[in-house]
């Protein structure tokens, strides 16, 4: 048949058939945990549409402070469909970010970092971090007064570190103010540094799931559970996941179109009650309540440190919990996931309401 | 260090420096020499009279000397002598105020205007230090109602030194100068807003009250827009006095150019000339100018219009003409910005219509000007287009909403189509598994 | 690898559980709308990479006017960006623009061909024809744009 005779032709200069064995072989372990399996690869649907459609934004955004609030306000009502384009960017950001921290807990309260896992929990946060970077760099982008702001705060709060927070500060903002040095330098970030990085992190996360297989909960037992296959039927429920994910993103951009606001003014004061995007507001309402003064020391300081002292804990959580065997450990990693996990959905919530 | 003493150490310095010959001497006497120059240039021509004014007790006589440092005259190298004569470098008190060195002593009042014009109404001496400094100030005055008062023989005038003050007078762009844009109301009201002091002229003295709740000194005092009017630019300065009631229009016109423009070609102009009304203060008030209303134009309780017109005339046809105009004009622009907000709230971009809206905004300023013509076909000329511009927006506005509503309709049926694919996919699932259980 | 829609071939009689018929419309209709939905997003990327009517946002350079549309010794007004903006042709036939916020107190400035000044009417502001402020209250001068000539459209561009 006509197919085969193509499919050889690629598989002697391609060895798609062994690829296609490999797949063949995936199976997925069937437990009443199995629902947190979908969410890696929601996020990594997620973001897909967001290099689709920010690729597509790439065709009429300028990034200089001149021009990029007048380019997005154009995209938004001149161009076709633009308006959609642009919403399901900004809200995908989002829901990926959602779905990324559902993701990151779900992994650590099921264990999946435990040997043979451990890089893959490593690329994991990584990528943790590139996407929070993405979030952070992209906000900016349009120009406008509450992201000016919001850069403002969120550099600032980078420079207060000691040693290295000034050069950081300068690093980041391309000068000592937020300017149109900054918002150039955060495209670059945006649509090349860390999309370099992403790929090759993602690479190196999704290559070495495929090599270890789906993790199978310590509760549950590894020999006699049973197994789905990923072709075809895992990858079509992922499917249909992926397909009513298109349908939300379309409701959220037609009914809740993302703002464009006012230009951003950098000698206008601050708007009143500024705020940063949601998956910041836990750390910043925790900068908020933390008293002037901690033990003598600068209490914004120390909260600031005490976050990227845990950033920096996240990465080897796997070489300090290592495995099933120590109960007590386990249960004190369960207990610290579900107080973070408490903490920022609390800080989260209070940082929306005041 | 006064002259008189330097010369005394330059010599002795000198006379010394003779007892000594080598370099080290040398280059002590030259030192002392170019210290000498330097401070001999620097030296003020001697005054005596500042001398020992300073230090009297009496304060109504050291204070000349003390305000004298600020004075605009003493830093053109004027001293006292150049106002009161006398002799400057006399030592004592008889010498210096010796009538034969042409002493004149404090001027009556009276006679202020002359002693100020002694220099400053001569030409050729004000072109020496301003060349262009007007001269005729004094000429001016005397045609004020100060000046005019003054010759009469009333002292309880004002007079140069009133405004100016005397001996620490400021440049007019001196912040601190009586006589700086903002401080000229307050000089006038340190008489004309005292009423036991105006009670003898039977003039009110609340003016100056007045005007700083109108918008001219919201502009002046608030917004430091220094090119809004004060007291001197309606009432002239120097020749001071209100502006005929046939002629307020070319005053306030000097800046409201169009307005005066348009009611001198008004048939307002010839019937408030004979009935003796005052233009455009009859309307608008003199001293305290509020910001003009659309509820002062019209036939209903509170317009101004029905002060004079009355059901019937013509001037109440077009008053109640041009008021609905107005209201029209207003209605529709409201209308048109409400629907644009609108859109914009559930998230349209329509900045684009609100700016364009703009256009009709202006139509409605241009319209409340053009009511000094008293003329319903000019207005309408520029209402119209205004109301064009109003409808347009908000047929803007009305697109928006639709092209809103297409996307919510598009939205729905995509989401009917994206559900059934779901469910399909969902129905493919089921089948393949069942075929599978059943290979099993 | 499995093709979905291509796969085990049809049981002569099966206890699948599945008619061949039924099996065979679930892929009609899966296949269509898998077609219709990729064409639903494929669709709205097409569109919008195709330039849209206007080219470009319209911030920093504009179409001010035909050359034929002003006349020696007029002025005109015309939309730059989010602020108006007044273009004038003098006697001499030069083109020149200016923004047309007056810098008093922010009316729109009108071309006066009697005194050939930009005049406000507001407060009877005016400037000459280097947008300098030469008499009334405006305290500062009207910015200058640049005026370049493409075929018969004339452009202003920001200085």
């Amino acid at each position: 048949m006509r197919v085969t005779a193509m499919k050889d032709w690629l598989d002697e200069r391609l060895s798609i058939n062994t690829l296609s064995e490999i797949a063949q072989k995936k199976e997925i372990p069937l437990h009443r945990h199995s629902i947190w399996y979908y969410f890696g690869g929601m996020t990594l649907f997620l973001f897909v549409v967001q290099v689709v459609t920010g690729i597509l934004l790439l065709l009429y955004y300028r990034p200089s402070a001149e021009n990029a609030f007048e380019s997005v306000q154009f995209i938004v009502t001149e161009v076709q469909f633009g308006w959609l384009i642009r919403s399901i960017h900004s809200w995908s950001a989002n829901l990926m970010i959602a779905t990324l921290f559902i993701h990151l807990f779900s992994v650590f309260f099921l264990r999946a970092y435990y040997r043979p896992r451990e890089m893959t929990w490593v690329s994991g946060v990584f990528l943790l971090f590139i996407s929070i970077c993405f979030g952070f760099s992209g906000y900016l982008l349009p120009w406008n007064e509450v992201s000016f702001f919001a850069t403002k705060v969120g550099t600032e709060i980078a420079g207060v570190i000691p040693v290295v927070g000034r050069p950081a500060l300068r690093f980041l903002r391309g000068g000592d103010d937020v300017t149109g040095a900054t918002l150039t330098r955060f495209f670059g970030f945006h649509v090349a540094v860390l999309p370099a990085a992403a790929t090759v992190f993602l690479a190196i996360h999704v290559l070495l799931v495929q090599l270890h297989g789906m993790s199978v909960p310590p509760s549950i037992d590894k020999q006699n559970v049973r197994k789905m296959k990923f072709i075809p039927n895992f990858l079509l429920r992922d499917l249909i996941g992926w397909i009513l994910a298109i349908g939300v993103l379309a409701a959220l951009a037609a009914l809740f179109p993302w703002e464009l606001g006012e230009k951003a003014d950098p000698f206008a004061p601050a708007p009143a009650g500024i705020k940063p995007e949601w998956y910041f507001l836990f750390m910043f309402q925790t900068l908020k309540i933390l008293p002037a003064k901690i033990l003598g020391m600068d209490g914004e300081v120390l909260g600031i440190m005490a976050f990227n002292m845990i950033a920096l804990l996240l990465f080897i959580v796997p070489f300090i919990d290592r495995g099933p065997e120590n109960r007590t450990r386990r249960i004190v990693f369960n207990v610290i996931g579900v107080v973070a996990l408490l903490y920022i959905v609390v800080m989260t919530v209070v940082g929306y309401v005041t | 260090m006064d002259q008189y003493r330097l010369r005394i150490l330059f010599f002795s310095t000198k006379s010394l420096a003779t007892k000594f010959t080598g370099p080290c001497a040398k280059t002590f006497f030259a030192v002392v020499v170019l210290l000498t120059f330097i401070t001999l240039a620097s030296a003020q021509k001697k005054s005596s009279c500042i001398e020992c004014h300073v230090k009297l007790d009496d304060p109504r006589l050291s204070a000349p000397a003390k305000l004298f440092d600020n004075d605009v005259h003493r830093g053109r190298g004027l001293s006292c002598n150049d106002c009161h004569g006398g002799d400057p470098t006399a030592d004592t008190s008889e010498a210096a105020k010796d009538p034969m060195k042409g002493f004149l002593g404090k001027p009556r009042t009276l006679d202020i205007p002359a002693y100020c014009g002694k220099c400053h109404s001569d030409a050729n001496l004000m072109k020496r230090f301003n060349p262009s400094l007007r001269v005729d100030q004094e000429k001016e005055y005397y045609t004020s109602v100060h000046g005019q008062l003054l010759r009469t023989g009333e002292q309880k005038v004002a007079t140069c030194i009133s405004c100016h003050t005397v001996h620490g007078i400021r440049a007019v762009n001196d912040p601190l100068s009586s006589v700086y844009p903002l401080n000229v109301a307050d000089t006038c009201a340190k008489c004309h807003g005292n009423a036991d002091y105006m009670s003898a002229f039977k003039i009110p003295s609340d003016q100056v009250t007045k005007f700083k709740t109108s918008v001219h000194a919201k502009a002046l005092y608030e917004k430091q827009d220094l090119s809004a009017p004060t007291c001197n630019d309606c009432h002239g300065n120097h020749g001071a006095a209100p502006p005929g009631i046939a002629s307020v229009a070319n005053v306030c016109g000097q800046c409201h150019a169009r307005q005066a423009d348009l009611f001198q070609t008004s048939p307002h102009k010839a019937a408030f000339d004979q009935q003796g009304l005052a233009e455009c203060v009859t309307c608008h008030s003199n001293h305290d100018i509020a910001t003009p209303t659309d509820e002062m134009i019209g036939t209903t309780q509170g317009a101004l219009c029905v002060n004079c017109h009355s059901d019937g005339d013509k001037g109440f046809a077009a008053a109640g003409h041009m008021r609905s105009r107005i209201d029209e004009l207003i209605a529709s622009i409201e209308k048109s910005n409400d629907i644009l907000t609108l859109a914009e709230r559930k998230g349209m971009e329509v900045s684009k219509p609100k700016f364009e809206l703009k256009g009709a905004t202006d139509a409605l300023t241009h319209a409340r000007v053009l009511i000094h013509s008293s003329s319903t076909a000019e207005l309408d000329k520029v209402v119209a287009p205004g109301l064009g511009v109003a409808s347009k927006g908000y047929q803007a506005g009305l697109d928006a909403l639709e092209e809103l509503s297409f996307r919510r309709k598009g939205l729905a049926v995509s989401l009917v189509f994206i559900l059934f694919l779901a469910l399909l996919v969902y129905l493919k699932v089921r089948q393949i598994e069942s075929r599978q259980a059943i290979g099993k | 690898m499995n093709n979905l829609l291509h796969d085990n071939p049809e049981p002569a009689i099966g206890p699948s559980g599945v008619e061949p018929g039924r099996r065979r419309f679930l892929d009609y209709l899966l296949g269509t709308s898998v077609a219709a939905t990729l064409g639903a997003i494929v669709y709205p990327i097409i569109r919008f990479m195709s330039p849209p009517q206007i080219i470009e946002s319209t911030e920093n350079s504009v179409i001010a006017a035909k050359l034929n549309e002003i006349p020696v010794n007029s002025g005109k007004i015309f939309k730059f960006g989010s602020k108006p903006g007044i273009l004038v042709r003098t006697d001499s036939g030069e083109l020149k623009a200016f923004s047309a916020v007056c810098t008093h107190l922010d009316c729109i400035v009108q071309y006066q061909p009697e005194t050939k000044h930009i005049w406000c009417a507001c407060h009877n502001g005016s400037y000459n024809l280097n947008g300098k402020n030469v008499g009334g209250p405006p305290p500062r001068p009207l910015e200058e744009f640049k005026v370049n000539t493409r075929g018969d459209e004339i452009v202003v561009s920001k200085a």
